[in-house]
């Protein structure tokens, strides 16, 4: 029998990943197309539904990135709307922790742990950067540690807030003296279904593993490799007995991409197509600038690549997030380009990251059961290019395989996320 | 005021907190039924409940007409947050959104946050104004035809319909532009409650609803025209302005009631004038206040929302539309439409007839 798999399906995101050319590309804002991918997840018996966020647009050289798919609706709002059309799925919300302040946060999310009847989760994040702060009260900029600081105190002050009424509803006033808030009160919203929410988080620095590790009940993290995911995994789950944890309260589910075809042949070129449309010629320049920090506008995506040294710390991208040693990875693609005598798109869409898992459904399902079953993950994230039926194929295709094997529930057995995910509800600290 | 001004009704449905969605779902609907513009819910960080955004999004899906308007507090909520909250609110529900704009005066509730010590209503309420300012110009910040999704440049936006707002008030500064695009009302409606005298100023300049307190028609048409005239004397049309009286409801027990109509008693729940009497008692008062001139319209805050809005519905506003007073049915989709406001452009967008004479000289 193999191990079972926790499943989520995230909302396709303001990146490149997301394919808005396609003619099956729907609306990004509208809530039906909320309400479609939902269901979706829900008719394949997911665990939850995800939602990213961003506070401030993403600007490239001074102006607002125009090339992705661009705005989005607010989570916790949406959430609460998609309680209303959903029975059992959970409901992430992806919500900052340093734009916001626990007692207002904390509310928020008791309050969809109410309305979703013990459905809400919590991915908690942090921002670093005054760029965001631009359009915030508190501005500024924390360094990389006080984030960590300030979002683990932030936690702990919620799970005070959610302990403060008894769990027979009787309110008791709170106090809270820390380094980062001083505050004191009542809380307006008694103990919700799931005591606590589920508690997110999502990144993979040895800063974000520790604080997964003693705070969170799902870690979302971005090792998409067998190899990479078992040692991530091994090291993760051994921090929890620091904190009295065992293994299993904290699920490690990485974000993936999954492309469903026929036959295996015939999903490799779909995902060499999704990759094509992933990267547009604009995109391909685009992609070039981020790496070389410097305006490429004047060189032709079909050409070959710039000859000039990468710029460092040019400022030119604003609001994402870069990864690597810029000579480095240049020097990579001008190697990947002159063996194989392709052109800088042609280059981009080479080195772009490929789908995670690709396949016939036979293939996806056995390569996913062999992820968990070796103890890569316990589960997955699934991030469709396409919006809203992304993830349609997946669940027609590859659910059923999945349940037949006994890698995946065939029905909800219990009605809050904690009990899709097998935690056990907090106990309360009164 | 022509007496053939469309009635505008409104009811509060909160009260004793309720902790599911069931309740409130049960008083949205049947305010739906009645036809009514919007139902608001009140929310305070001061006492028990559900975050009130929340509840009516909650609400959205499973309603199709009614507007929906939460009380938003602007003192400890950042005011980026506020905008996207309720521009969200507008997208989940198809365009049914407004807020009901109030701030937080007491150091109980400063003590919650611990940022800012309590305030005087004063400069709450200019901080409020602001933040309902900067709100209205970041949904104006996408211009409605931003989303392009040009395959031959690659574009899924023209970036030059986002727009930086650069507001810089007196306790915030927010630089845009709205991660979320232009709500489907342009700007959802801002409701002020102008019963205490230091919202009256927001209201008038920021507002496009709002609740007044008045014992006479004729207390109630001064007030309503010297919120039309601070309106104008802000530049805003003062036919945008819609002036409901806020009557607290007891629909109960009328036979210990000694004399139906408007009492100086006990405020209970809301912050209007207090009102006694049977469903029909209540709706001579609304009809002959309206035939006056005295307000667009009223909001009524049941003291029992279980009960008396039930009573409200099927008794008052069923004897209204039987005199051809209110409607009967929502012609409308928006909330805007129910209050027969006109969905504002963005006013960062070129005006129509300047881009189309630049076009057509382009073209000559």
């Amino acid at each position: 029998m193999p191990r079972t798999m926790h499943l989520a399906a995230h909302f396709p995101g303001v990146n490149a990943t997301t394919v808005w050319a396609d003619p099956r590309s729907r609306s990004q804002i509208d809530f039906s197309s909320f309400v479609h991918l939902a269901r979706t997840a829900e008719r394949g018996k997911f665990d939850f539904f995800f939602l990213a966020e961003g506070l401030r647009l993403r600007e490239h050289n001074g102006r607002v990135h125009d090339l992705d798919v661009v705005g989005r609706p607010e989570s916790l709002t949406v959430l609460n709307a998609l309680a209303a059309v959903t029975e059992r799925l959970g409901l992430a919300a992806t919500v900052n922790a340093t734009f916001n302040e626990p007692y207002e946060l904390a509310r928020r999310l008791a309050t969809l742990d109410h309305l979703s009847e013990g459905r809400a989760a919590w991915n908690v994040v942090t921002s670093s950067d005054a760029f965001t702060g631009e359009n915030f009260r508190r501005g500024g900029y924390l360094d990389r540690a006080d984030r960590y600081n300030r979002a683990a105190e932030f936690v702990a002050t919620a799970r005070e807030l959610w302990d403060s009424w008894t769990p027979d509803g009787e309110s008791r006033p709170f106090a809270h003296d820390g380094e980062q808030f001083t505050i004191s009160g009542e809380f307006t919203v008694p103990r919700s279904p799931q005591g606590h929410p589920v508690v997110i988080q999502a990144g993979d620095s040895s800063e974000g593993r520790e604080f997964a590790a003693s705070a969170a009940d799902i870690i979302f993290t971005r090792h998409g490799t067998l190899d990479a995911g078992r040692i991530f995994y091994a090291d993760v789950k051994a921090r929890l007995a620091a904190y009295g944890r065992q293994p299993d309260d904290l699920k490690i589910m990485p974000g993936v991409t999954v492309v469903v075809g026929d036959t295996d042949a015939e999903a490799q070129e779909q995902a060499y197509e999704i990759r094509r449309q992933q990267v547009s010629p604009q995109n391909a320049i685009l992609a070039a600038e981020q790496l070389w920090g410097t305006d490429l506008s004047a060189y032709d995506p079909d050409g070959p690549l710039p000859e000039i040294d990468p710029v460092i710390d040019s400022g030119l991208v604003k609001g994402r997030v870069l990864h690597g040693d810029p000579f480095a990875v240049v020097a990579r693609w001008r190697e990947i380009a002159a063996a194989k005598g392709l052109s800088l798109r042609q280059t981009v869409i080479e080195t772009t990251t490929r789908q995670s898992f690709i396949g016939s459904p036979q293939t996806v399902a056995a390569e996913l059961t062999a992820f968990v079953d070796e103890r890569a993950a316990d589960g997955f994230i699934l991030v469709p290019h396409l919006t809203p039926g992304g993830l349609d194929d997946f669940v027609d295709r590859v659910v059923p395989l999945l349940q037949e094997s006994g890698a995946f529930r065939s029905e909800y057995s219990g009605s809050t996320l904690r009990s899709h995910l097998g935690l056990a509800e907090p106990v309360w600290k009164g | 005021m022509s007496a053939r001004t469309p009635l505008h009704l409104a009811a509060e449905i909160g009260g004793p907190p309720h902790y599911d969605a069931g309740h409130y779902l049960r008083l949205a609907r049947l305010a739906e039924g009645g036809a009514l513009d919007y139902v608001t819910l009140g929310d305070s960080f001061a006492r028990p409940g559900l975050d009130a955004l929340a509840v009516l999004a909650r609400v959205a899906p499973a309603t199709d007409r009614i507007g929906l308007v939460p009380t938003v507090t602007t003192t400890h909520t950042e005011p980026f947050h506020v905008s996207s909250a309720v521009a969200s609110l507008d997208w989940v529900s198809n365009g049914r959104a407004g807020w009901h704009a109030d701030v937080s005066t007491t150091e109980a509730e400063a003590r919650l946050f611990g940022r800012r010590s309590a305030a005087p209503p004063a400069a709450l309420w200019q901080e409020a104004g602001e933040v309902a300012d900067v709100s209205a110009r970041l949904w104006d910040s996408w211009e409605d035809d931003a989303e392009i999704r040009d395959t031959a440049t690659g574009r899924f936006i023209d970036r030059d319909k986002l727009h930086y707002v650069d507001f810089e008030g007196s306790t915030f500064s927010v630089r845009g532009p709205a991660i979320v695009p232009r709500p489907p009302q342009g700007r959802p409606v801002t409701v002020i409650d102008a019963t205490s005298a230091p919202a009256r100023a927001a209201a008038a300049r920021h507002a496009d609803v709002v609740h007044i307190r008045a014992t006479t028609p004729e207390q109630a048409a001064a007030v309503r025209e010297e919120l039309r005239a601070g309106a104008a004397a802000h530049g805003r049309d003062p036919d945008a302005l819609r002036v409901l009286v806020a009557l607290t409801v007891d629909l109960g027990d009328v036979e210990t009631a000694p004399e139906p109509g408007l009492e100086s008693g006990p405020q209970l729940a809301g912050r209007g004038t207090y009102f006694r009497g049977g469903p029909v008692d209540l709706a001579d008062l609304i009809a002959q206040w309206h035939r006056a001139g005295a307000a667009d319209g009223f909001h009524l805050t049941p003291i029992t929302p279980e009960r008396d809005l039930e009573r409200i519905v099927n008794g008052t506003v069923a004897l209204l539309q039987h005199r051809s007073l209110f409607r009967t049915f929502h012609p409308g989709g928006t909330l805007r439409e129910h209050l027969g406001l006109v969905r504002p452009a963005s006013r960062y967008a070129a005006p129509k007839a300047a881009a189309a004479s630049s076009a057509s000289s382009k073209e000559a």
